[in-house]
């Protein structure tokens, strides 16, 4: 029982970014992601963690671990509380950016992940979670 | 201050990124790879990513940005180590290094890039073959 079962780590600089994806792969590892899952998933919260930075202006992250019967995954919650998402299914095209990034971000990390769900309005902030099963 | 090391290995540069990559890190990378270009007058820069578990998009822009800055210096760039659970993501996120050339290994990649010597080929072009 050392490991708690929810994390919430901050994302207001890059180096959080850096730290929270590399406690997302220290989470995977403890559940025994196979590698090509875990690779996956880290750099989901890495896309998403930078994403909640340069147009959320920073939020944060929570890491819990869910199960569902014999299947055990983890779930990724990004929270901000910038501008929020207009159009949500403009934003999950690939190409489609605001900021100086290429455009995969949203897109790339929905194709990285078995669930994918964004609740976002203009001003309200944005949160996404995601989750990937083991 | 904390810094990927360029190191000179006659006409090329030999990069190993071994550390998470952060926003400054990437920044002065770059700085660090044009500025010895010039300097040096390096024909083929050689980038090492076979100890980093993810390339996300920031990573894979940073490269790419380092192979076009290099290009434009007269240098060429090949990326080489990427492990395979990293090709797999990286291509399923939508990137799949545009413009940037690869290969297997250190020994490889150097083969390209001396292979190469003055008339390097750039991207996948076939030779007119003279009959």
């Amino acid at each position: 029982m050392s490991q708690p079962r929810v994390e919430t780590l901050p994302l207001k600089t890059s180096n959080d970014v850096v730290y929270a994806r590399q406690k997302v792969r220290q989470w995977a590892t403890e559940l025994r992601f196979g590698l090509v899952d875990m690779t996956k998933l880290v750099t989901a919260a890495s896309e998403l963690g930078r994403n909640a930075l340069d147009h959320g202006k920073g939020g944060e992250m929570r890491i819990e671990q869910v199960g569902n019967g014999p299947r055990v995954g983890l779930k990724l919650t990004f929270e901000d509380q910038g501008p929020g998402i207009a159009d949500i299914e403009m934003a999950l095209k690939d190409g489609y950016t605001t900021g100086s990034g290429m455009g995969f971000g949203l897109g790339g990390s929905k194709r990285l992940v078995n669930e994918f769900a964004i609740e976002s309005a203009p001003g309200k902030g944005t949160r996404i979670t995601v989750v990937r099963w083991k | 201050m904390e810094r990927i090391p360029v190191l000179r290995m006659g006409s090329l540069l030999l990069i190993t990124i071994q550390v998470d990559m952060h926003d400054k890190l990437a920044m002065q990378l770059q700085d660090d790879v044009t500025q010895r270009i010039s300097e040096w007058g390096s024909t083929g820069v050689l980038i090492d990513i076979s100890s980093l578990e993810i390339v996300d998009s920031f990573i894979g822009r940073m490269l790419a940005n380092i192979a076009a800055m290099s290009r434009v210096l007269g240098a060429e760039t090949v990326v080489v180590g990427m492990q395979p659970a990293v090709a797999i993501t990286l291509v399923e996120l939508g990137m799949s290094l545009p413009g940037v050339r690869t290969a297997l290994s250190v020994e490889a990649g150097m083969e390209l890039l001396y292979g190469a010597g003055a008339g390097f080929r750039t991207g996948n072009e076939d030779e007119p073959t003279q009959g």
